[in-house]
């Protein structure tokens, strides 16, 4: 009874747009598919530093150095404010970094594919970054108060990954024949796991109802996808690079593309853990977690002797 | 030796050991202790990266011959690096790279607050700039330092371990030569024998502090003056240098 | 000892001089230093800000939502704390 009013509650003030706060009364599933989601989230941010790292030590000059360097930080920061939001909802950071460790926690699907030439790194800014983009400006209207804060926060950063993602393809594109045969490879590569990214179709989506009463989930995949792929191609087309679907058309009627039929079989392998990095990005984890152990715990001691001593 | 051809070959000593330290502070990337420090160490490569392009930048419009701070960082091989060697050594444990980096961070905090007061205008000004980043990066070594050196009996040492290996390539840092006698005479770089009693006196102090020894031994390694470096500054170079070797000419 | 990845601090940034400190999230870190040099690094990466707080996370004590009602409503109906509430004829200066 009393559940059913505080239910009753909970969905007035996020249907008033009202933001819910950590000490809040909220059902258990929605806390539950929060924790989910924003953990996922953050997991994904700090393995997404892995393959754009794998290039920072071949960056090609100074400046795109620099660049490169800036953003994998950024992707830490990222990590750390939504592990600090999921945090708010009484789980502790050390418990979300080892259901990742073991592998009970899922990450974005996209970071399992490897980084094969310098253009990667354009194209993950360019495309990875737009579509994260895409469905985080949508997730930073959604009802949880510190999961919005940390979009809202994360977005602003993030414009520039894509930018400078683009600028990398822009000039390979206008570069040697070499650099845009480069740069149309890794669009060939990266174009279908980031259209992918995005979440399985509609139809394959269940419980999306209560998600988006909840504000939980902002809206459909197919529509941020869509959305994605509009604004995508016509940049492509700019500087002459191709998108590598033949299905791909222009709906004058919609004003929407159509795409090709995707490949959700590759998808849900990858989820599973059979992409091609999943076992070297896990391990990678692994291994700085336990190469930081005795650091983490130093530090601590230390702290602790300091403390007594003051005392 | 000109006072011209001095200047550039002490801006490539500066600029290439930033470039190189910050490389190697770079590897470390996704792989640190723990996040918020992850998020720190990328902190102070950046700034190591952007002195190192500045100083680049100063050394190519001296030698006038055309070439920029990419040319100089991406076309020239091992013999003709100038970083000092304890720069490229490779970073080991997280208690190597915190003692590598503090050694050299006391050091450039004593050189760069001498530098400032140097006749040429553009090293003045680098030098106020960079002495700022390294204030902060000494400050976050230093703490590092404590904590490992007095934390648990492993991370004490570990610790140990790293400055009796690493202590070898402090020496050089002090050596002079004609560019050095030049460049002093011109007022446009400190003696070196100053630099060294500060860095001694400060460095004997925090060890000390840390609970940790310096070593008895007093060989030294050196030769980056002349570019005779370690084993390691070729593989380094191998794959920094990689991409653009590979595409002469192309623009990025 | 288990593995943790620290306590953690609230972080309050002062964004410009005569402006108050705003909370702006926290960072993890195993002691007063640290946290504050940890905060530098996470949230003023683009110069957000020119001083820093930080406070262990535990010794903050907050009101609760229920207390809501109770502890705000009340100033709800006293509308002469404001200053909108007095109507001063037009001519007096200065009030």
């Amino acid at each position: 009874m009393e559940d059913e009013k505080q239910l009753a509650a909970f969905e007035a003030k996020i249907a008033a747009g009202n933001k819910i706060e950590p000490k809040d009364w909220m059902p258990e599933a929605y806390r539950k598919q929060l924790i989910r989601m924003m953990s996922q989230h953050a997991h994904s941010e700090i393995v997404g530093m892995l393959p754009e790292g794998n290039w920072i030590t071949r960056a090609p000059n100074l400046r795109r150095k620099a660049i490169l360097l800036a953003k994998v930080q950024d992707e830490a920061g990222h990590g750390l404010y939504l592990y600090s939001a999921t945090e708010t909802l009484g789980v502790d950071r050390s418990e979300l970094l080892e259901q990742l460790h073991t592998g009970k926690a899922k990450y974005s699907s996209i970071f399992n594919y490897p980084t094969l030439t310098w253009a990667d790194i354009g194209a993950i800014g360019w495309l990875v970054d737009g579509a994260a983009i895409m469905n985080q400006t949508a997730l930073a209207r959604g009802s949880y108060g510190p999961y919005c804060r940390a979009m809202i926060r994360i977005c602003k950063e993030e414009s520039f990954h894509n930018r400078q993602g683009y600028e990398i393809m822009m000039h390979l594109a206008q570069g040697t024949p070499e650099q845009k045969a480069m740069a149309q490879d890794a669009l060939n590569r990266w174009w279908w796991p980031s259209i992918m990214m995005l979440g399985p179709s509609d139809d394959q989506s269940p419980n999306s109802e209560q998600l988006m009463r909840w504000k939980v989930k902002m809206e459909s995949n197919d529509a941020i996808r869509q959305r994605f792929i509009d604004r995508t191609v016509p940049q492509a087309d700019f500087i002459g690079l191709s998108i590598p679907d033949k299905d791909l058309k222009f709906d004058e009627k919609t004003g929407h593309y159509t795409h090709g039929p995707i490949n959700w079989d590759e998808f849900f392998e990858v989820i599973k853990g059979n992409g091609p990095c999943n076992a070297k990005r896990l391990k990678a984890r692994n291994d700085a977690d336990k190469k930081g152990r005795w650091v983490r715990d130093a530090a601590l001691a230390y702290a602790e002797k300091k403390k007594l001593k003051a005392a | 030796m000109t006072t011209q051809e001095a200047k550039f070959q002490y801006l490539l000593r500066l600029g290439d050991s930033n470039l190189i330290i910050g490389h190697r502070l770079s590897e470390w990337c996704g792989a640190g202790p723990i996040l918020e420090e992850d998020i720190a160490l990328i902190n102070i490569a950046l700034d190591f990266v952007g002195n190192a392009t500045a100083l680049l930048g100063y050394a190519a419009t001296v030698e006038g011959n055309g070439r920029t701070e990419d040319d100089l960082a991406y076309l020239r091989n091992e013999r003709e690096f100038r970083n000092l060697l304890i720069t490229e050594q490779p970073n080991g444990d997280y208690a190597s790279t915190i003692t590598r980096q503090f050694l050299y961070d006391v050091y450039t905090f004593y050189l760069y607050e001498a530098l400032k007061s140097s006749k040429d205008e553009t090293i003045a000004a680098l030098a106020v700039k960079s002495h700022k980043e390294v204030t902060y990066h000494l400050r976050h070594t230093t703490e590092w330092m404590y904590r490992l050196g007095d934390g648990t009996a492993e991370s004490h040492e570990r610790m140990q371990n790293a400055i009796n290996d690493l202590w070898m390539f402090t020496g050089e840092m002090f050596d002079m030569d004609e560019v050095d006698q030049i460049l002093i005479k011109e007022g446009i770089a400190p003696d070196l024998n100053n630099i060294k009693s500060q860095w001694e006196t400060h460095v004997k102090r925090v060890i000390a502090e840390a609970t940790l020894q310096i070593p008895t031994y007093n060989f030294k390694q050196k030769g980056s003056k002349e570019g005779k470096h370690s084993e390691h500054l070729g593989f380094l170079l191998a794959e920094m240098q990689s991409v653009h070797r590979a595409f002469p000419g192309a623009k990025w | 000892m288990t593995d943790t990845q620290w306590p953690v601090w609230e972080v309050f940034v002062q964004a410009n001089p005569g402006i108050p400190h705003k909370h702006v999230g926290n960072v993890h870190a195993a002691d007063a230093e640290m946290a504050i040099q940890n905060a530098r690094d996470v949230y003023t990466r683009r110069s957000e800000g020119i001083s820093i707080w930080v406070v262990p996370a535990n010794a903050i004590s907050a009101s609760s939502p229920e207390d809501q009602g109770s502890f705000f409503e009340p100033s709800n109906d006293k509308p002469y704390r404001h200053p909108t509430f007095y109507k001063i004829p037009e001519g007096v200066k200065y009030l």
